[in-house]
């Protein structure tokens, strides 16, 4: 079965013309090329002030009776992190703008396109990018001697998941927004993820309430699928962190391509 | 002899005055005003980021990493916790992170997509009240947001010293050394394709390497040299150690620095909103 | 292909379409023949884009039959937005790509290889006369050239059937004598057209048959000449009056001689199929206009007398 075959199976009424809307994405950002380069930056960043910073004052890390360097603790959080970050950026901000401002989704509604298919192709773009910083930062990881483990190979296809995961749901929440102030919306629940989806420490430092809480976050189960998959510390759990991410790919998919029907067929 | 509506009857030579009532304030203050109409419709969001946002790193970070710090203990931090030392720092990253979003998208915007600037500079008010009436009504915001921030700081216990009250000033001059640059610049640029850029580039590196999290003195030492000439740094300097009470004679060098910052940024911006404005 | 759908390209019953309470679209038959070119002209709000989004198979009909290509819009919409070429009112050009990828993306939504597309947009930039202009960005263009880029655009498929929503609106008299000469041409070449359109020139220089809607319904159709014939006397007088003079008052006057007379808010027409005669009458009995004009029939006025509006006023 082909990509659009998966794609259909998944959100009924996508044909392959998602496509289309894909390459018009990569065509229209080629001029901002230097963004792209830099983007890839942005996780380096992070991995610099946990290592060289952080790390030093935190020292090791205890977690289930193994002791783990700081740096090779939060490694695979950040690329989770990234991953996510990378998603809802591309699928809420630059799909606002399109939506409310430029009439680019009413020109390609009146051409074979569905509103489907243009949900489909946004989603399917907005976490390329971030395929392939995942895939850098993924790369270093391993230079830098941060990765513990043969899982980690599959820890690109768990980042991959949580950009389609996150872009999905960034689409579907960008379509109810109204105004630029409302994307702060979307800032201020990217910024609550990050920090509390057990990314920068382990779980047991929360209080055992908060814990229960925290497991809610979709981030949370994309960070634990990272690091056990980097780590080599796989277990039964990690079906858990693959279905949430599955699950919220699919809901929020469908839920995106009836927005924009509703919102581009009036 | 009833008055004409709409237009007031050309003067005769030699009387031509400002009609009453008009330009009693510097012009700027209407600058101030015009922003403060507009900021009525969208306080909503930035309630959020002036108000949650730093609770939430305070817990997060401070606390959360804070505990792995303190646990361990091993390296000695101005103020003792990590709680205090990150504090500070987030408060002063606060003050950048919001001067650098509304200095570009906003700026650009009043020339390029909603060309309001162009409209206000059809009236007496010329591009350099605009500069520097935009960064009045940024300090005014960003000194409600940095009082703010203090009092959270109160709260959490980390508060050492009566010089905390000269805290948010500190902040404010901190944020205003990226807001007056930063929005000079983006009204020279005629799209908005280089401004992520500028956050990756020069905002988030600060935020990360340049003294929030921990010391720049770990950073090696060309990367420290880079972080103590950026503005962030400076400002955190300022306000943690208006904070935590270890205030001294080189704070003068601080306040210098920022000043100049924002000095030189208002002098660029009048460059080129004047070329922008009046092409 | 199916003669059926090729025979009546578009076909409405009792078409409707509402918004809440609001009828924008109010139980309206049309036919639409191949090869003709086919208007809706009314004001701002008469019904006539949202009958051509309908028509486009991206507004869902509330109620009635319309067929395209014999098909149904809401079940086989991306098999007839296929043979669909569409000029909406705004030009939602995308201002990210330049001319030449603008048709080139657009034509890739349509599924068509490459290289066909490459050979297209040479024609297309060459018959819109965007040659010159293939690199350059979208956004500096003046709007005639964004409107002939958009048309560029529409037809990069080569459309059954195109549709024009105001495709002159906002545009300078040169830029529309362009856009206009570029339809008449595609009218020549045996093109089917829609177009909605507020202007009545527009509307006489490239409809064969035209409806005329208003309040979301049709108040009449036919050629541009037999609505005329039907609706107008031959010429028209325009009187332009001082602005203390009151107009009703003088209308009265015309009125009670038997003259057919409308009053604007800042004119009387009088109707008549001799305008000297009528002219020198109104001169008889005291009427002194600051200008007189004598014109030929035209939409405009078949539309006033049909709702008692000018297209402009009602908009």
């Amino acid at each position: 079965m082909n990509a659009s075959g998966v794609v259909a199976a998944l959100i009924p009424g996508s044909s392959h013309r998602w496509a289309h809307v894909v390459a018009r994405n990569y065509a229209s950002t080629r001029s901002a090329w230097f963004a792209t380069v830099t983007g890839a930056f942005e996780p380096f960043l992070f991995l610099a002030s946990i290592g060289i910073g952080v790390s030093v004052l935190v020292g090791d890390v205890d977690v289930d009776g193994r002791t783990y360097d700081y740096t090779t603790f939060v490694a695979p959080a950040m690329l989770a992190s990234a991953a996510m970050n990378g998603a809802i950026t591309e699928a809420s901000f630059n799909t606002f703008g399109k939506l409310r401002w430029h009439r680019i989704y009413h020109s390609m509604t009146a051409t074979p396109l569905t509103p489907t298919d243009i949900a489909v192709g946004e989603i399917v773009y907005a976490q390329l990018r971030g395929t392939l910083y995942s895939t850098i930062f993924l790369l270093a990881m391993v230079v830098l001697g941060l990765v513990e483990s043969w899982w980690a190979v599959l820890a690109l296809p768990a980042a991959v998941l949580i950009g389609v995961a996150f872009s999905a749901a960034g689409l579907a929440v960008v379509t109810v927004l109204r105004t630029w102030q409302d994307i702060d919306l979307i800032v201020f629940g990217q910024m609550l993820l990050f920090l509390f989806s057990a990314t920068f420490y382990p779980l047991s430092v929360y209080p055992e309430p908060i814990q229960m809480v925290a497991q809610l976050s979709p981030l949370f189960h994309g960070a634990n699928l990272c690091r056990d998959l980097v780590l080599g510390t796989v277990g039964w759990y990690n079906l858990i962190n693959v279905a949430v991410l599955l699950g919220m790919t699919v809901v929020c998919s469908r839920l995106a391509a009836r927005r924009f029907t509703s919102l581009l067929y009036k | 002899m009833t008055t004409p509506i709409g237009h007031r009857r050309y003067p005769s030579v030699g009387s031509v005055q400002p009609p009453a009532g008009t330009w009693t304030t510097p012009r700027f203050v209407r600058v101030v005003e015009y922003h403060l109409v507009g900021y009525r419709r969208m306080w909503r969001g930035s309630i959020v980021r002036i108000v949650i946002s730093p609770i939430l790193y305070l817990l997060s970070m401070g606390i959360g990493v804070g505990s792995l710090v303190d646990q361990r203990g091993a390296v000695d931090l101005a103020g003792g916790s990590y709680l205090a030392f990150v504090a500070p720092g987030l408060m002063a990253a606060a003050a950048m992170q919001s001067a650098s979003a509304a200095s570009l998208y906003p700026v650009l915007a009043s020339v390029k997509w909603l060309r309001t600037a162009y409209g206000q500079v059809g009236t007496p008010l010329r591009p350099v009240d605009l500069v520097v009436g935009l960064q009045a009504w940024f300090a005014i915001l960003a000194l409600a947001a940095a009082i703010f921030f203090t009092l959270v700081l109160a709260v959490f216990g980390v508060v050492a010293s009566p010089l905390v009250v000269l805290a948010p000033l500190a902040t404010v001059l901190g944020g205003l050394s990226f807001s007056a640059p930063l929005a000079a610049w983006a009204m020279s640029q005629q799209d908005d394709h280089k401004f992520s850029v500028v956050f990756r580039l020069i905002v988030l590196p600060m935020f990360l390497l340049s003294g929030v999290f921990f010391p720049v003195e770990q950073l090696p030492a060309p990367l420290e040299a880079v972080a103590v000439v950026a503005p962030l740094w400076h400002t955190i300097e300022l306000t943690r150690g208006l904070t935590l009470g270890t205030a001294g004679m080189s704070d003068f060098f601080h306040v210098a620095v920022l000043v100049a910052y924002v000095i030189a940024g208002c002098l660029y911006g009048k460059r080129t909103y004047t070329r922008r404005l009046y092409p | 292909m199916d003669d059926a759908g090729l025979s009546v390209p578009v076909a409405a019953r009792g078409l409707t379409k509402t918004f809440g309470s609001f009828r924008a679209v109010d139980d309206v038959d049309f036919q639409v023949q191949p090869g003709e070119a086919f208007g809706f002209l009314g004001p701002n709000g008469a019904g006539k884009s949202s009958t051509m989004r309908m028509i486009g198979c991206v507004s869902p009909r509330t109620a009635g039959d319309l067929t395209v290509f014999g098909l149904d819009p809401t079940r086989d919409g991306s098999t007839i937005r296929a043979r669909l070429g569409v000029v909406p009112q705004e030009d939602a050009l995308d201002v990210e790509l330049n001319v030449r990828e603008n048709l080139y993306v657009y034509g890739r939504f349509f599924d068509l290889k490459r290289s066909e597309i490459r050979r297209r947009t040479e024609e297309l930039l060459e018959f819109t006369q965007l040659t010159e202009r293939a690199d350059d960005r979208v956004e500096p263009l003046s709007g005639g050239m964004k409107r002939r880029l958009t048309i560029a655009r529409a037809l990069i498929n080569q459309p059954d059937l195109v549709l024009l929503d105001e495709p002159t609106t906002g545009l300078d008299p040169q830029a529309r004598h362009l856009v206009w000469d570029r339809l008449y041409r595609l009218k020549q070449q045996g093109a089917t057209l829609i177009l909605t359109t507020h202007y009545m020139d527009e509307a006489e220089q490239l409809c064969d048959r035209l409806v005329v809607m208003d309040n979301g319904r049709i108040v009449d159709d036919g050629s541009p000449r037999a609505l005329i014939d039907r609706h107008c006397t031959k010429e028209v007088v325009e009187l332009r009056l001082a602005a203390t003079t009151d107009l009703e008052r003088s209308a009265g006057h015309l009125r009670r001689d038997g003259l057919e007379v409308e009053v604007l808010p800042d004119r009387i027409l009088i109707y008549a199929d001799d305008g000297e005669a009528a002219l020198s009458f109104a001169d008889g009995v005291g009427l002194r206009p600051e200008s007189a004009l004598i014109r030929r029939s035209t939409l405009e006025d078949v539309f006033l007398a049909l709702t008692g509006r000018t297209l402009v006023e009602a908009g």
